[in-house]
C-alpha cells in the first residue's frame, strides 16, 4: 500500500466510522422513549448494528494510523472538528417521524454504498461493508414501513412525516459529494464513488415517499459540510454527552 | 428413478468435514461447553460462529465471527473460550476474529435448531421467508404449539438475531431466528 493510498484509506475508514458511530449514538436516544417497548428493542438493535460497524471501522483506522490510538480514542477523544461524518446523521432525534425519515434517506443510501464497498480491492474495508449489507436490508424495510405508515396515516402523522422529510432534504445532496481522498480511493478500486449512486438513491427514496402519500421536494437548499469538520451545533452537544465518561475516566476499561 | 433424499446443506457439511478432520478434534469438543450467554441452549459450534482452530506452538488460536456486526456477547464468548480451555489445561490462547466470509445463519447446527426450538425460539427455517427473502409478516411455525397461525410484533426481538412475534392459537409470544 502506498502511503498516499494508506493515508486515504486511514481518511475513509474514519469518516466511514464516524458516520457509523453519530447514527448509531443518536438513534440510541430513543431507547426507552420509543413508542411502544417492541419498537424501542428494534432502535436499540439498529443502534448496535451501527455502533458495531463503527467499531470495526473504527478498529481498522487504528491499525492503519499505527500511533498508539485504539478504536475508543477515535469515537471518544476527537472533537466535533476532528469528526468527519455527514451532517443528516448529526441532527437531532427530533419527534418520531424525524427519527425515521432519517433513517428512511440512511438507509437507502448505506443499501447502495455497502454492496459496492463489499467489493473493495481492501479486503478488510470488504469484509466489514458484506457484513452490513445483511443487515441493512433489514433497515431499510423497517425505516421503509414506518415511513409508510406513518406518511399514509392521520392527518397529524403526514403532517409531520411531510415536515420532517422537507427538513431533512437539503442535507441529503453531502452524502454523494466526492473530494480528492475519495476520488483516489474510487479511482484505485477501494472506495465507492458515491456520485454515480444519487440517482438510484432518489428514484428508491422518491417511490417509498409518494407510496407514503410525501411530495418528494424540490432541490432548492443544500448544505454541506460534514466530510470537512464543519459541522451543526448539534454534533457537538452529541459529542459532550457521548465522550463524557470515557473522559472523565482516562484509560478506564470495562 | 431413485428418491431424491434430502442432504445437509453444504455450509453445514463444510463445516463438519472441518471439525472432523480437524487435528485437534478434542479442542473443537472442549469448545462444545461454551454457549451463546443470550442463548444459552446453543454452543458457540451449533451457533456456527466457532470459525476455526489450530495449534500455534505452545498456543492455541480459536476464530470466531460474530453473528451481527454490533454483537455484544462477542466479549463475553471470547473470555469463556479461554477459561474453558484454561480450565483443560491450554494456558495460552489467542482468539482472532474473522469477519469474512460474514456469519450466516445457514451455518447453524442441525442440533442447534432443534435445541433453540425446545428453549422456545423459532429457527430460520420455521418460517417461509417473504418475497425479500427476510422475515414474513406472519405464519412462523409457535415454538409452544407448532400452530402457524401466528404474526410478527417486531421486526427486532430481544437481540439483533431475532424477531419477535405472537401467536395468534395459544397467545403466546416467542422470537423467531432471523435467516440471515
Amino acid at each position: 500500500m502506498s502511503d498516499a493510498i494508506k493515508a486515504a484509506t486511514l481518511e475513509y475508514a474514519t469518516r466511514l466510522g464516524d458516520d457509523a458511530v453519530v447514527l448509531g449514538h443518536r438513534i440510541s436516544e430513543w431507547v426507552s422513549y420509543g413508542p411502544f417497548l417492541e419498537e424501542d428493542i428494534a432502535y436499540a438493535n439498529v443502534s448496535l448494528d451501527y455502533v458495531g460497524r463503527a467499531r470495526m471501522f473504527y478498529t481498522y483506522a487504528a491499525e492503519l494510523a499505527d500511533d498508539g490510538r485504539t478504536e475508543d480514542d477515535f469515537a471518544y477523544m476527537r472533537s466535533d472538528r476532528d469528526y468527519r461524518n455527514l451532517l443528516l446523521l448529526e441532527m437531532p432525534r427530533g419527534d418520531f417521524a424525524y427519527s425515521q425519515v432519517r433513517q428512511l434517506l440512511a438507509d437507502v443510501y448505506y443499501s447502495l454504498v455497502l454492496p459496492e464497498l463489499a467489493k473493495s480491492k481492501d479486503e478488510r474495508l470488504a469484509a466489514v461493508a458484506a457484513k452490513a449489507v445483511k443487515e441493512t436490508k433489514y433497515h431499510v424495510r423497517r425505516s421503509r414501513d414506518w415511513v409508510h405508515r406513518l406518511g399514509d396515516g392521520t392527518e397529524e402523522s403526514h403532517k409531520r412525516t411531510q415536515k420532517a422529510v422537507d427538513q431533512l432534504w437539503g442535507y441529503t445532496h453531502e452524502m454523494f459529494d466526492m473530494d480528492e481522498t475519495e476520488q483516489l480511493l474510487a479511482d484505485n478500486g477501494i472506495g465507492v464513488d458515491v456520485s454515480k449512486l444519487r440517482d438510484q438513491w432518489h428514484k428508491e427514496v422518491s417511490a417509498i415517499l409518494t407510496e407514503a402519500t410525501i411530495t418528494v421536494p424540490e432541490d432548492s437548499w443544500a448544505v454541506r459540510g460534514g466530510r470537512t469538520g464543519y459541522h451543526t451545533e448539534n454534533l457537538g452537544h452529541m459529542l459532550t454527552q457521548m465522550q463524557i465518561v470515557h473522559r472523565s475516566h482516562p484509560g478506564c476499561q470495562w | 428413478m431413485m428418491k431424491q433424499i434430502s442432504l445437509m446443506p453444504d455450509e453445514q457439511y463444510q463445516r463438519l468435514q472441518q471439525r472432523n478432520n480437524a487435528e485437534v478434534k478434542n479442542l473443537w469438543d472442549i469448545l462444545d461447553e461454551v454457549k451463546d450467554p443470550e442463548v444459552p441452549v446453543l454452543s458457540i459450534w451449533d451457533l456456527g460462529i466457532l470459525r476455526d482452530i489450530e495449534r500455534d506452538g505452545s498456543s492455541v488460536v480459536v476464530t470466531i465471527t460474530p453473528t451481527y456486526s454490533g454483537c455484544p456477547a462477542m466479549d463475553t464468548i471470547s473470555s469463556d473460550v479461554k477459561a474453558e480451555l484454561n480450565k483443560a489445561g491450554y494456558q495460552e490462547v489467542v482468539i482472532k476474529t474473522k469477519l469474512s466470509p460474514a456469519w450466516s445463519s445457514e451455518w447453524m447446527s442441525p442440533q442447534g435448531r432443534k435445541n433453540l426450538r425446545e428453549y422456545g425460539i423459532a429457527p430460520p427455517e420455521d418460517a417461509d421467508l417473504c418475497e425479500e427473502g427476510l422475515t414474513p409478516e406472519a405464519h412462523a411455525q409457535c415454538p409452544h404449539c407448532n400452530s402457524r397461525n401466528t404474526r410478527r410484533i417486531s421486526e427486532f426481538g430481544s437481540t439483533a438475531c431475532k424477531a419477535l412475534f405472537q401467536c395468534n392459537d395459544c397467545s403466546e409470544p416467542f422470537d423467531y431466528f432471523k435467516k440471515i
